[in-house]
């Protein structure tokens, strides 16, 4: 799609809705090319959560042995995983090549052109949110194969895969977010073992309930990384949890807004810096 | 003989040197180990509830094995790492072509992950001991388990550090890292072996860190099990690897 991008606008020009959205669209488009041109970051942060959860899936199966565990079957417990670490991998791509855009000074050239920063900054997310769904995809697709089951049923399995994109969504935007405001890919990939910190410090292996260390259960009450597991966990466990979803799709949005606002004002930031 | 010595000595301290002085590679190396025994220790405990659990020191001894190995073991793999980095700056090469004994460049690695992992063996068992962890061995025990420590991390170190100049690339890391990681957690981590059931277990017996574990265990809980097939396997892994970092150096010797 080509855009076109003329220098020759009076100064406070606004472009059109449709103008931005065209922008968008061809950023997008780049984003997304440049995401599935590079194999290993799909298949590798693909791959990784898929591993564990064979492992852990199977090493601690017994856990399902603990009085009051909610599921027979580890793997229905555990299936939330992949979703959410898998998430944190894509806001590490997202953050890695917004990063590379800035380190070689295309975010520099793009700077000189009319182009809206909302429009650059939603743009570079599109290959990230085709990443997402990819990844949503073949996770629901092998704990299916793996004997899964959706105590909420087909239609429990369509919304575990929106309420995983959108978590996908908004890690990428806080991945986008650390690009922006520190400029680096050595930087962003830095802050990685912090996000796998909240994901390991939560309701990841063991319900809140049956957590016995009384200061690892507030930390993971407190950690609302818990409440998109237990989001996403609720529709194959429980059925319709009503208030497990709530709480799954609102931190996710929380997380998505708040960090596309910050990231918004460090893209303004940074486009006037440049 | 004393070309190999000092070869091996300046670059083990060098290795050293560069882990102590930059956070971004020490930080890491001492916290994801902590991390690992708080997230297990800590949120997993649980687990020493399923009947027919038993390990009479409590189950943040029984992580704190885990842990401790694993840290040894990724010891090694981020030595892999820093020479992969040696050959992508460049440094690697003038290495090759100044050293007078180049198989003390091996050995010189594999100090240097050594000495990484005291410190960050220490950190994850003071650390341990802090957080209320029971040790029932006696002292020659202890000093068993700490030799199979050391053992886990020279292997993983002649691992790594083959591996690296063989490819001789940082992108390499992900291949270093993986097959140790993946053998590490097909081991019994959260359950003795009797515990498992289905493909895992299956795995787990024919695992060789199985018996390094268990044999860990054993002597952290003063009765120790299957202390000398875990010794013997770890001298094979490091002959055995010995001969491939050799290889290793061989090839990057041919690549210039």
């Amino acid at each position: 799609m080509a855009v076109e991008l003329t220098a020759d606008q009076p100064a406070g020009f606004s472009p059109p809705a449709a103008h931005v959205l065209e922008q968008t669209l061809a950023i997008a488009r780049r984003a997304i090319v440049r995401t599935t041109r590079q194999r290993a970051l799909i298949v590798f942060p693909m791959i990784f959560p898929l591993i564990l959860f064979a492992i852990n899936g199977s090493a601690l199966s017994s856990a399902t042995r603990i009085p009051d565990f909610p599921t027979h079957d580890y793997r229905d417990f555990l299936i939330a995983m992949p979703f959410v670490q898998g998430a944190m991998f894509v806001s590490i791509t997202a953050g890695v090549d917004l990063a590379r855009d800035i380190e070689s000074g295309f975010l520099n050239r793009l700077s000189m052109t009319p182009i809206r920063g909302e429009a650059l900054l939603v743009g570079q997310l599109g290959g990230a949110l085709v990443l997402g769904v990819i990844q949503a995809i073949v996770y629901l697709l092998v704990g299916l194969a793996t004997g899964v089951s959706f105590a909420s049923g087909v239609g429990g399995a369509l919304v575990l895969l929106a309420l995983s994109i959108l978590i996908s969504f908004a890690f990428a935007s806080l991945g986008v977010l650390l690009a922006l405001r520190f400029g680096t890919g050595e930087a962003v990939q830095g802050i990685f073992p912090l996000l796998f910190v909240t994901l390991f410090l939560s309701s990841s292996s063991l319900p809140r309930n049956l957590i016995k260390a009384p200061w690892f259960r507030d930390v993971a009450t407190y950690n609302p990384v818990s409440y998109l597991l237990e989001g996403l966990r609720s529709l194959v466990i429980t059925g319709w949890d009503a208030q497990a979803l709530a709480l799954g799709f609102g931190f996710a949005l929380a997380l998505l807004v708040i960090a596309l606002g910050l990231a918004q004002a460090a893209m303004k930031s940074r486009l006037t810096r440049t | 003989m004393s070309r190999f010595v000092s070869v091996a000595r300046g670059v083990a301290w060098r290795s050293i040197h560069n882990t102590l002085v930059n956070p971004a590679i020490l930080v890491p190396s001492i916290v994801f180990p902590l991390f690992f025994l708080i997230a297990f220790a800590g949120g997993l405990s649980r687990i020493s509830d399923v009947p027919n659990f038993h390990y009479p020191p409590g189950y943040t001894a029984f992580q704190f094995v885990f842990v401790f190995l694993q840290s040894a073991a990724f010891g090694g793999v981020f030595t892999g790492f820093a020479v992969a980095r040696d050959f992508d700056s460049g440094f690697a090469r003038r290495l090759l072509l100044s050293a007078p004994r180049r198989s003390g460049i091996i050995a010189g690695y594999a100090l240097g992950a050594l000495g990484r992992w005291a410190l960050t063996g220490t950190v994850v068992t003071i650390a341990a001991l802090i957080a209320g962890m029971n040790v029932d061995g006696d002292g020659i025990q202890l000093v068993g388990l700490l030799g199979l420590g050391i053992a886990v991390n020279l292997a993983a170190a002649l691992w790594a550090v083959g591996l690296a100049m063989f490819l001789r690339t940082e992108q390499a890391g992900a291949v270093i890292q993986m097959p140790v990681f993946v053998l590490l957690f097909l081991a019994p981590v959260y359950v003795p072996l009797s515990l498992l059931t289905g493909w895992i277990h299956d795995v787990a017996k024919l695992n060789p860190v199985t018996p390094v574990l268990e044999a860990g265990r054993g002597l952290l809980a003063g009765s120790p099990v299957k202390v000398t097939i875990a010794f013997v396997g770890l001298v094979a892994a490091f002959l055995v690897l010995s001969a491939f970092a050799r290889r290793g150096l061989a090839s990057a010797e041919r690549a210039g």
